[in-house]
């Protein structure tokens, strides 16, 4: 570790995205750049049109089902836990578990580790693995959820939740909005693990992603098109959809829905009756306020830098354990999404 | 209190009528007594102790998590009771949770002294779900979309009784409510009706229109004036005289000038009206008084209450709900002749020989205290409920105003795909000359499946802006709305505000330019 070198000298945010200049890459840009490190396949980090991109194989994988093949990119998969040098920096990119591929870039140069935590959680996830702490000079975090106000609950008794209402309403469809890459595969693998077994309806928008889960090992159970069913069988069924269909027409064929929606949003009742959802399930692929605090714990970095979100918040926490924090504005980044 | 919790939880992101039943029913039907009871009696407003302030639950999150983050936090959640749920953690050495009853029966015991302390220990052991409503109970306030009659009518499902019959016994018991489970539930007897003031299940009408009326014989009927006030039960028994609305809630103490005139026993019918000398005062004055726990001697002088009765149901220590209409008149009649009383007078009679006769002096009352006739049949026992047949009710023709469709907002449930709730607006002049689109109501029923389909296309190509759930579209769009009465109002924007608005018509052949204005609503004010 040399205190002499200042961590903004080689990492530092610019219009095109947070840029590491000894590297001479960016990270998660939020335009087409030369060289990017991509964290994982959320749209507002992975955008199209990078000539070279830099992720885990699962992450360019999820790239390429997005973007008709990214046949103009170069595609360079790093696995975890693996080290490539770029420029004169050593990446490497390690669990951050988010979604399928999901990673921290661990960035280091002259002695100096900087950890780029992309998005991350810390509850167990069966579709990716766990987020590793590494320690580091800088930490640099999310902060979609940093207000003490977000304890997520556990996922299982928000699920028993839903399947407690299927009981009470039996005759009508549960219509679960959830983002289609990374939710939607993991409220279905926690279906599966609270004993679910029936078929579980999706809407077309969630096909490719549900396909390239399963491609990658990921076990879905009975999953099939909504579709390409009668209507009678959706009485008492549960079906996916992403969050804007349940307002769309697509909605009108099932019978006196109950619109239910999937998200850490859903925690706060006003946030999520805007939502118009009647059976909100707080489940979440970001860390929470525990998570994130317990985080800057376990990784032990005397300097963090806190991105997109409520960063006042954990901004005023970090300081007043010592720690050297400060907000980093990082172009691109849509503060409220939750991708 | 967990499970309290999550039934309130559900109710309170739950908008249609029928599923808050079924969440009220089952979880009636699982949780043992007296936890039901108390559940019960939270819904239906029965349970009193001292709400705690919110300077308390405010210090409680600022020692928990600092000043800076609790007033970062409570900026985002904008509900105090809520934001402190949240922050507050469950602490897993804390013990099990406590039960519902465990709660009430320690709040009514404790002293206010000893709350903070109680309370404290109650978050430690709850979920955040179960903090929210512990703290929603203290703070009086649930406002979950529960009224007290719903609640009710889930006790009576469960029971597979009517809810009059519920009603009924209602006033005779107390929270947690045993005898009325163990009689809805396990067979046991039925709880007695107490007479002391007790409500008694009112016998509503049905509406009816001029064509339907020829197919009955006029002179079956008898008609009254149907008026423009609220209906209410006078109930005096025992010593106990209340004052009770239609649905059952006891709103005596917003009437404390027709309590104490009662100086008679009986349970009677009857009109709630604001009466200044000989004239009933617009709806609106009576609304002044309504919703209201202390009543000002200003109020009192004012806005003077007063009650049409129209009906006896009990008289003289005797039942008269098994007699004929004209039986309890004769008998109702015979009584107010003996002892004539200012806070209370007979609503008469209207006579009339035919249906086209009683049309023309429907036609011809243009009394703002009247919206229309009730008709009884003379031979019709008091049956609670709304039995098909013997009243009906023929209001006067409503007000229809030409307005233009300003904003749309998503409906519930069935409609959750549907823009279905509408907000309407006309034409006025602002300060500098312009002419703007000024809101005057919502409306969310009147139009057919077949024309809430149009709408809502209507509404999907013609949005210019989005506000979350609510689409503002461009103002091109004429609705006719029909209403029963407009009255000015300061809390609105326009300065009216209509009573009952419905889609009447949807006017594509008149230009929005043509609409009404402000001020042409403003004459239908009386």
């Amino acid at each position: 570790m040399t205190d002499t070198l200042n961590p903004r000298s080689w990492l530092y945010p610019t219009p095109r995205g947070l840029y590491c200049e000894p590297g001479g890459f960016y990270v998660d840009p939020a335009v087409a750049v030369d060289r990017a490190v991509i964290t994982h396949g959320h749209g507002d980090h992975a955008r199209p049109g990078h000539r070279n991109a830099l992720a885990t194989p699962e992450t360019l994988a999820i790239m390429r089902a997005r973007f008709q093949g990214m046949p103009d990119t170069t595609q360079q998969p790093l696995k975890y836990g693996e080290s490539v040098k770029a420029g004169d920096v050593d990446v490497s990119l390690v669990p951050a578990g988010h979604i399928l591929g999901s990673a921290q870039a661990v960035l280091e140069y002259r002695g100096q580790r900087i950890v780029v935590s992309g998005d991350y959680k810390r509850r167990p996830d069966a579709t990716c693995p766990p987020f590793e702490p590494v320690p580091c000079d800088v930490f640099i975090t999310e902060a979609t959820f940093a207000l003490p106000v977000f304890h997520h609950p556990c996922d299982a008794s928000e699920i028993g939740q839903l399947l407690r209402s299927l009981e009470t309403f039996p005759e009508r469809t549960h219509l679960v909005g959830v983002y289609a890459l990374g939710k939607c595969q993991r409220v279905i693998k926690l279906l599966r693990a609270a004993g679910y077994d029936k078929r579980i309806w999706i809407h077309g928008a969630l096909a490719s992603l549900c396909k390239l889960y399963q491609e990658h090992g990921v076990d879905l159970g009975d999953i099939a098109l909504a579709s390409d069913a009668i209507l009678e069988t959706f009485k008492g069924a549960i079906v996916l959809c992403p969050p804007s269909a349940i307002a769309d027409r697509w909605s009108r064929r099932f019978f006196d829905p109950i619109p239910s929606m999937a998200s850490g949003w859903m925690g706060v009742r006003a946030r999520a009756r805007q939502r118009g959802a009647e059976l909100p399930l707080i489940i979440s692929d970001h860390a929470d306020w525990s998570e994130l605090t317990q985080t800057l714990t376990d990784v032990g970095a005397p300097r963090v830098w806190v991105t997109h979100g409520r960063e006042e918040a954990l901004v005023a926490h970090a300081r007043s354990i010592g720690i050297e924090a400060e907000a980093l504005h990082l172009a691109g980044r849509e503060e409220e999404d939750e991708t | 209190m967990q499970a309290f919790a999550a039934l309130l939880d559900s109710l309170s992101f739950q908008p249609a009528r029928n599923a808050k039943l079924r969440l009220i029913e089952t979880y009636l039907r699982q949780a043992p007594d007296p936890d039901r009871g108390w559940a019960l009696a939270a819904l239906t407003g029965g349970l009193d102790f001292p709400a705690a302030k919110p300077a308390l639950l405010r210090s409680f999150g600022e020692e928990k998590i600092g000043a800076e983050l609790f007033h970062l936090s409570y900026d985002y959640v904008g509900d105090l009771a809520e934001t402190l749920a949240l922050v507050w953690e469950t602490r897993p050495d804390a013990g099990p949770p406590p039960s519902l009853s465990e709660v009430v029966e320690t709040l009514q015991r404790a002293t206010k002294m000893q709350t903070p302390a109680i309370l404290r220990r109650w978050l430690d052991t709850l979920d955040s779900t179960g903090r929210w409503a512990l703290l929603k109970l203290l703070t009086g306030a649930l406002r979950v979309g529960v009224s007290a009659r719903l609640a009710k009518q889930a006790a009576a499902n469960i029971g597979d009784q009517p809810v009059g019959e519920v009603e009924e016994v209602w006033h005779g018991l107390s929270p947690p409510y045993r005898p009325l489970f163990d009689w809805l539930l396990n067979g046991g007897p039925k709880p007695s009706s107490n007479m002391g003031g007790a409500f008694l299940p009112p016998m509503l009408a049905n509406a009816i229109e001029r064509a339907e009326l020829d197919a009955l014989d006029p002179a079956h009927f008898r008609a009254e004036w149907k008026w423009d006030g609220i209906r209410v039960q006078v109930a005096a028994s025992g010593g106990v005289k209340r004052l009770y609305s239609r649905a059952g809630e006891d709103i005596s103490k917003a009437f404390p000038d027709v309590v104490d005139a009662i100086d008679f026993e009986g349970v009677f019918d009857g009109e709630l009206l604001v009466r200044r000398e000989d004239a009933v005062a617009p709806f609106n004055d009576l609304q002044q008084r309504l919703n209201r726990k202390a009543v000002t001697p200003k109020m009192l002088k004012e806005h003077p209450a007063h009650v049409r009765l129209y009906d006896a149901l009990w008289l003289e220590g005797e039942d008269l709900r098994a007699l004929s209409f004209d039986e309890r008149r004769a008998r109702l009649e015979a009584w107010m002749a003996r002892t004539p009383r200012p806070r209370f007078d007979l609503s008469p009679l209207v006579p009339f020989t035919d249906w086209v006769h009683l049309a023309r002096l429907r036609e011809e009352m243009r009394s703002d205290g009247i919206e229309g006739l009730m008709l009884k049949r003379a031979d019709s026992t008091y049956l609670a409920g709304r039995p098909k047949g013997p009243w009906f009710k023929w209001k006067r023709d409503p007000m229809l105003a030409d307005c233009v469709l300003m904003y749309a907002q998503r409906g519930h449930g069935k409609r959750s795909s549907f823009y279905s709730d509408f907000t309407f607006g006309c034409w006025r002049q602002t300060a500098d000359g312009k002419r703007e689109l000024a809101p005057v109501g919502k409306a969310y029923f009147g139009f057919t499946d077949e024309e809430l389909r149009w709408l809502d296309k209507w509404v999907r190509d013609r949005t210019t802006n989005r506000f979350g759930p609510v689409r503002e579209v461009e103002p091109k769009l004429v609705l006719e709305i029909a209403f029963d009465g407009i009255a000015r109002s300061t809390r609105h924007k326009s300065g009216v505000a209509m009573r009952f608005p419905r889609i009447n018509r949807i006017r594509t052949d008149k230009p929005a330019d043509e609409a009404d204005t402000v001020d042409n609503l403003l004459r239908f004010v009386p």
